[in-house]
C-alpha cells in the first residue's frame, strides 16, 4: 500500500487576465457607488474643529520630541486656517476663540517663528467680525516675541502701532516707538516717529506715515500687502472726504443733497462717477450727503480711524 | 605593529566589509530604498501646498519638513532594520551556517552594524539631495526681493550640520537596536529602542532633578540615569539652522564625540553579549 502523501501547498496557475482586471474595476466601482449613495443620503459628519486636544504649549514641546519645529508649523497652519475659515464663514456668531491659543502654541514650540508674531498680531487685532478684535492679546504675543528675541525692534514697533491704530493711546504708542528706536539696529526714523506720534496722534497723516513705514520695512510679502491695503484704505477715506465736500457744495447751490451721481456730474462738482483704489464704485446714499465704500470692494470694511488728540489746554 | 598583525587586521576588516555589503544588498532587496521615493513625493507635494496655506512661510516649513522627515524615516530604518540584524538570523537559524564560516562573532556584529550604517548613509544622501533640489527650485522661482526677506538662503549649506547630527544620532539608535537585538526578540528590541529614543529626548530633565524632588538619593539616581542613558536632544539643531542661528564647530565636535563614544560602548557590549551566546 503506497504511503499516503502529505498535502502540499502547491502554487496554482498565476492569477491575472481580463477577468481579474474586470473584477477589480467592478469592486472599485461598487465602492464608489456606495460612497456616493451614502453622501447623498446622510449629511457629512464634520469633525469638531473648535477643539484643543492639548492645552499647554510646554506639554506640546515635550510631546514633540525632536519634531517641535514641525508641530509649530502645523499649529501655524491651523492658526491661518482657523482665521481664514472663520472670517469667511456665514455664521452670525463666528468665534475666533482658538486663534490666540494656536499662535501661543506656535511660538512656544518655535520661539523664533518670526511671522507668527507679526502676522498673528495682525490677525488678533482685526476688528470683529473680520477678526477677534483683541489688541491686548496681540500685544501679549508680541511681548512674548520681544522676550524671545530682544533684538527684534519690529515687534516693539508693532506694539506701538497697536497702541496707535487700535487702542488710540498715542502716548503709549510714542513710548513704544521710542523703546523700539533704542534697540540696536533699529532704523533712524523710529525716534522722530515717536515725536510725530505724540504731536499728530489721530491725524490721517500720522496714520499714513506709520503704514508707509511698515510697508517699506516689511520683511514679508503678506505683511507688505496688508500695509499696502491699509494705505489704499486711507486713500479711500481721503476720496470719501472729497466727495462729502462736493455734496456740501451741491447743497449750497441747490438747497438739497444729491440723489444721483448724474446730479453731481452735471453741476461739474465731480467729473465722473468715481471708483475706489481697487476699481469698485463708491455708493452715494441718496438725499443724505453721505457716501460709502461698496461692500464689494476689496477695501471693505474701512477701519475706524484713530481719534485726534484733544487740544492742549490753553 | 608587525606585518602579520597588519595583514590580520586587513583580513578582518575585509570580512567586516563583506558582511556590511551583504547587509546593504539585503536592505536593497527588502525594498528599503522605496522610502526615498515616498520622501521625495511628500516633499514635492508639500512644497506645492505650503505656499497656499502658510502665509509666506513655505521655505521655512519645507526646511522643517525635510529635516524632520529625514530624521523620522532614518529612525524607522534604524529601528526596524537594526532590531532584525541579529535576532532575524537567530530566528531563521541562518546564524548556524554563518558562524560555521570563517567569520568571528566580532566581525559578524561589526559587519552587520557597518552595513546598516551604510544603508542609512545612502538613504540620507539621497534625501538631502532631494531636500536641496526642492528648495533650490523654490529659491529659483522667487524674486530676489522676496528672497531677501528669508532668514537664511533656501539652500543654506548650514543645514548640512543638522543633517550630519541626525546621521550621528541614527548611528547611535542603530547601535541601541543592535545591542538589544543580540539578546532579545525583535519585537522587544523595537519596544526597548523606541523607549530609549523617547527617554533620550527627556534626558536633560534628569540632570536637574534635585530641583523637583527633596530626596538626595532620588536626585543622585536621576543624575546617574542622565549620564548612563543616551542623551539625544543635543543632536537636534534643526531649529537653529532653519533660523540661521550659529551652531559652533566645537558643539558639533563634542556632540559627535559623545555619539561616537556611546556607539563604541554599545558595540563592545553587543559583541561581548553575542560572543557569550550559546547557539547549540
Amino acid at each position: 500500500m503506497p504511503a499516503e502523501e502529505a498535502p502540499t501547498a502547491e502554487a496554482g496557475p498565476p492569477l491575472g487576465g481580463l477577468g481579474l482586471a474586470l473584477a477589480i474595476v467592478v469592486l472599485l466601482g461598487g465602492a464608489l457607488a456606495a460612497q456616493a449613495a451614502r453622501d447623498n443620503r446622510y449629511a457629512a459628519w464634520e469633525a469638531e474643529s473648535s477643539l484643543l486636544y492639548v492645552r499647554s504649549g510646554a506639554v506640546l514641546t515635550r510631546l514633540g520630541l525632536a519634531f517641535d519645529d514641525l508641530l509649530a508649523d502645523l499649529y501655524w497652519i491651523r492658526a491661518v486656517q482657523h482665521y481664514g475659515s472663520t472670517k469667511i464663514a456665514d455664521e452670525a456668531d463666528r468665534t475666533y476663540d482658538l486663534l490666540y491659543p494656536f499662535l501661543d502654541f506656535t511660538t512656544t514650540l518655535d520661539p523664533r517663528f518670526n511671522i507668527a508674531y507679526r502676522f498673528g498680531a495682525i490677525f488678533l487685532t482685526e476688528a470683529y467680525p473680520d477678526g477677534p478684535g483683541r489688541p491686548e492679546q496681540a500685544i501679549a504675543l508680541l511681548e512674548k516675541g520681544v522676550a524671545a528675541m530682544p533684538e527684534k525692534w519690529q515687534y516693539v514697533m508693532d506694539i506701538g502701532f497697536i497702541h496707535y491704530w487700535w487702542l488710540h493711546d498715542y502716548e503709549a504708542a510714542a513710548e513704544w516707538f521710542r523703546i523700539a528706536s533704542e534697540v540696536e539696529g533699529a532704523p533712524w526714523w523710529l525716534e522722530p516717529l515717536a515725536a510725530t506720534t505724540l504731536a499728530q496722534g489721530g491725524q490721517r497723516g500720522g496714520s499714513r506715515l506709520l503704514w508707509q513705514q511698515l510697508f517699506e520695512t516689511s520683511d514679508n510679502e503678506w505683511l507688505q500687502a496688508e500695509a499696502g491695503r491699509r494705505l489704499l484704505q486711507l486713500d479711500a477715506l481721503d476720496a470719501l472726504d472729497q466727495l462729502a465736500l462736493a455734496a456740501q457744495a451741491y447743497r449750497d447751490r441747490t438747497g438739497d443733497w444729491p440723489r444721483t451721481w448724474a446730479q453731481l456730474i452735471d453741476t461739474g462738482l465731480v467729473p465722473f462717477e468715481p471708483l475706489d483704489p481697487t476699481g469698485t464704485g463708491y455708493i452715494l446714499v441718496p438725499g443724505t450727503g453721505e457716501f460709502e465704500l461698496s461692500r464689494e470692494s476689496l477695501l471693505f470694511p474701512l477701519p475706524r480711524e484713530p481719534e485726534a488728540l484733544p487740544d492742549p489746554p490753553s | 605593529m608587525t606585518a602579520s598583525a597588519t595583514g590580520g587586521l586587513m583580513a578582518s576588516l575585509r570580512v567586516v566589509g563583506h558582511v556590511a555589503v551583504h547587509v546593504f544588498k539585503e536592505s536593497v532587496r527588502d525594498r528599503i530604498l522605496y522610502n526615498l521615493v515616498i520622501f521625495a513625493v511628500v516633499l514635492i507635494i508639500a512644497s506645492y501646498l505650503m505656499g497656499q496655506m502658510t502665509a509666506g512661510q513655505d521655505v521655512k516649513i519645507i526646511k522643517d519638513l525635510g529635516l524632520a522627515a529625514t530624521s523620522l524615516f532614518g529612525l524607522f530604518i534604524a529601528v526596524f532594520l537594526g532590531i532584525g540584524l541579529v535576532s532575524k538570523e537567530v530566528q531563521r537559524r541562518s546564524i548556524y551556517s554563518l558562524l560555521a564560516k570563517p567569520v568571528t562573532r566580532l566581525q559578524f556584529v561589526l559587519g552587520k552594524y557597518a552595513g546598516l550604517v551604510l544603508t542609512l548613509a545612502v538613504n540620507l544622501a539621497v534625501m538631502i539631495a532631494a531636500h536641496y533640489a526642492v528648495l533650490g527650485v523654490m529659491s529659483w522661482m522667487e524674486s530676489p526681493e522676496f528672497r531677501a526677506g528669508w532668514e537664511a538662503p533656501a539652500t543654506d549649506p548650514a543645514m548640512l550640520k543638522a543633517f550630519f547630527l541626525i546621521f550621528v544620532q541614527l548611528m547611535l539608535i542603530t547601535a541601541v537596536a543592535l545591542f538589544f537585538s543580540t539578546f532579545t526578540s525583535a519585537a522587544l528590541s523595537a519596544a526597548l529602542t523606541i523607549g530609549l529614543y523617547v527617554v533620550g529626548h527627556f534626558n536633560a530633565d534628569l540632570r536637574n532633578f534635585e530641583a523637583v524632588v527633596d530626596s538626595p538619593a532620588a536626585a543622585a539616581l536621576a543624575r546617574g540615569f542622565y549620564y548612563a542613558l543616551p542623551n539625544l536632544a543635543p543632536f537636534d539643531v534643526k531649529t537653529a539652522v532653519v533660523h540661521a542661528q550659529p551652531v559652533p564647530w566645537g558643539y558639533m565636535a563634542l556632540t559627535t564625540a559623545y555619539g561616537v563614544a556611546y556607539v563604541g560602548a554599545l558595540l563592545l557590549a553587543s559583541i561581548v553579549i553575542f560572543s557569550r551566546r550559546d547557539f547549540k
